[in-house]
């Protein structure tokens, strides 16, 4: 692994993280990442092999076992501030419409929190406005269960982007859409951190997806996770949809494949140090 | 006639058959009055001491009603502070059981002592025996909330009186409503029980004078207005129930 930069934004270092007390579960096995302000990085890996958990482990709601994270030079001991998170799961709370649903995190956020009754109209506006966005104009008065699962998955993007975070978290966000929803989301995605350069962790199953949106792909192992390869994508932007058909995109693809494949059948590969490009 | 008829209609229908059963039954075996008066009989008695009837039925509305609001208070904040602080719920939980346990017309005599006869004790019982189902719902509904919705709030860096107030509380809603329709009736019963043993005013006191004259009609006219009252009072909390928390209720709403 690439030794931890002093100017990366975040920085992993040699974190674990074990499950359970009796029955333990080894999610993270020494995992290093290291992390450029206002880059956007693609998560890619086998089901279970603790992206989820990684997530978790950055924005400060889990502790490592082992091991430590630096975000903005801090050490993360608690929950961050500067973050909004996709769950992989919607979560969005069954109480709230969709619009107050995506207005939540001014609620909470410093120092938007002080303003929120004199902002409500600005909020409602930025809100509607991102929904918009996502192709959900007209289910602001809807609640979470009057969505479809995917429309559920846009409406907590929403929410994760509202406070405009300098550190942006997205588990697997467009998981349940279709493919051209997706790829129309992954430019309204790209649009958004164009303008707003935040630093973006993005999770995903979706080889494509990650070589469209990323500057960076890592790639974990099977679990216990780690990083066994970092790939650099050096498309310009903005990318734009027919560079799917770039034979040199295709490529990128094949390689990331074959590598998440190899690793599957072999586990404990000891290639932590190859890295492409 | 379609089924959602028939589902309003049916309450009415079971009562006044009953009721009907109870009349046919009462005058086919030539039932006497001081042993079970029929209903009509029972309805003419109520006509006759309406003013009486009222006049009790009156105050123990009231009191009623007061114990209810304190039960409502005090029931909500022992909820949330058993239902969010695990300390709370170990050290509070062993001794609310045992306090539920005791039969409330045992404490009546001792209120009685402390207080006098007359409104105190009545408010009082109608209290106790209301505020357990309110507060033991609100923190099984904090209780049970699910982490990742607490995890939305903490990744936003949310203060543990955030996670209450935006997510235990309005998650716990169900339950506290839901509660409110058993707290009511049992802060009713409280009210007529302690209002028999200790009181000067009261449907309970009603009852009472009026077996001891062997007035059974009016016996029974006070049982009636007391079944009535409680009724009005459950359906009332259940509508409120059912319109303050229509995401918990979609099932029901998605059948009509
Ligand atoms: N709360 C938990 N308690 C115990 N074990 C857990 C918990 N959460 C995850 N795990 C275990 O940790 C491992 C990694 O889980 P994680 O959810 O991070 O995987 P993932 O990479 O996100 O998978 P997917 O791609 O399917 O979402 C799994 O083996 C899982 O069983
Ligand atoms: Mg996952």
């Amino acid at each position: 692994m690439s030794a931890p930069s002093a100017s990366s934004f975040v920085n992993i270092n040699g974190v674990s993280l074990v499950y359970g007390k009796k029955d333990q579960t080894k999610a993270l096995d020494e995992l290093n990442m290291a992390i450029t302000e206002g880059q956007f990085v693609a998560v890619v890996g086998p089901s279970g092999c603790g992206k989820s958990s990684l997530m978790k482990l950055v924005t400060g709601l889990r502790p490592p076992t082992s091991g430590t994270i630096d975000v903005g030079g801090q050490r993360i001991d608690r929950p961050l501030k500067i973050v909004g998170m996709a769950f992989q799961n919607p979560t969005l709370l069954p109480w709230r419409r969709t619009l107050s649903n995506v207005m939540l995190p001014m609620e909470i956020v410093e120092p938007h929190r002080h303003s929120f009754r004199a902002d409500r109209k600005q909020h409602e506006a930025r809100a509607l406005a991102l929904l918009d966005s996502v192709g959900l104009d007209g289910f602001a008065t809807k609640f979470p269960w009057q969505l479809s699962g995917g429309m559920q998955q846009r409406a907590s993007l929403c929410r994760a982007l509202m406070h405009e975070p300098s550190l942006l978290m997205l588990d697997e966000p467009f998981g349940a859409l279709d493919a051209f929803t997706r790829e129309e989301l992954w430019d309204v995605l790209q649009d958004i951190w164009l303008a707003q350069k935040c630093t973006t962790i993005l999770v995903t199953h979706d080889l494509r997806e990650a070589v469209y949106l990323a500057d960076k792909v890592f790639v974990m192992s099977a679990r216990p996770g780690r990083i066994i390869e970092t790939y650099d994508v050096t498309f310009p932007r903005p990318r734009r949809p027919d560079l799917v058909f770039d034979p040199a995109f295709a490529e990128i693809v094949q390689h990331l494949r074959e590598n998440i494949r190899h690793q599957r059948h072999v586990p404990q590969a000891a290639s932590a140090g190859r890295a492409a490009s | 006639m379609n089924s959602e008829f028939l589902g309003r209609a049916m309450p009415w229908l079971v009562t006044a058959g009953t009721l009907a059963l109870w009349e046919g039954l009462c005058r086919l075996f030539r039932v006497p009055e001081f042993i079970l008066p029929a209903p009509l009989r029972i309805l003419a008695a109520t006509i006759e001491y309406w003013d009486a009837i009222w006049f009790h039925a009156s105050h123990t509305l009231v009191m009623t009603l007061i114990g209810f609001a304190l039960a409502v208070v005090f029931g909500l904040l022992l909820g949330i502070a058993v239902g969010s602080s695990r300390l709370a719920y170990q050290g509070l939980y062993p001794l609310l059981i045992g306090f539920n346990s005791v039969p409330k017309v045992a404490i009546v005599p001792v209120l009685v002592i402390w207080f006098g006869v007359g409104a105190i004790p009545a408010i009082l019982i109608a209290f106790l025996m209301s505020f357990f189902p309110i507060a033991v719902n609100v923190a099984t509904g904090l209780a049970t909330v699910e982490p990742e919705l607490e995890d939305v709030l903490r990744s936003l860096g949310a203060k543990p009186r955030d996670l209450i107030l935006k997510v235990g509380l309005p998650r716990s809603m169900p339950f506290f409503f839901a509660s409110l329709k058993i707290a009511i009736t049992l802060a009713f019963v409280g009210a007529v029980i302690s209002e028999s043993i200790a009181s000067s005013r009261g449907i309970g006191t009603l009852m009472v004078q009026a077996s001891a004259d062997f007035r059974v009609a009016l016996v029974f006219a006070g049982l009636m207005v007391t079944a009535v009252m409680g009724i009005v009072m459950y359906a009332f909390f259940a509508v409120i129930e059912q319109h303050t928390t229509q995401w918990a209720n979609r099932k029901m709403e998605m059948e009509v």
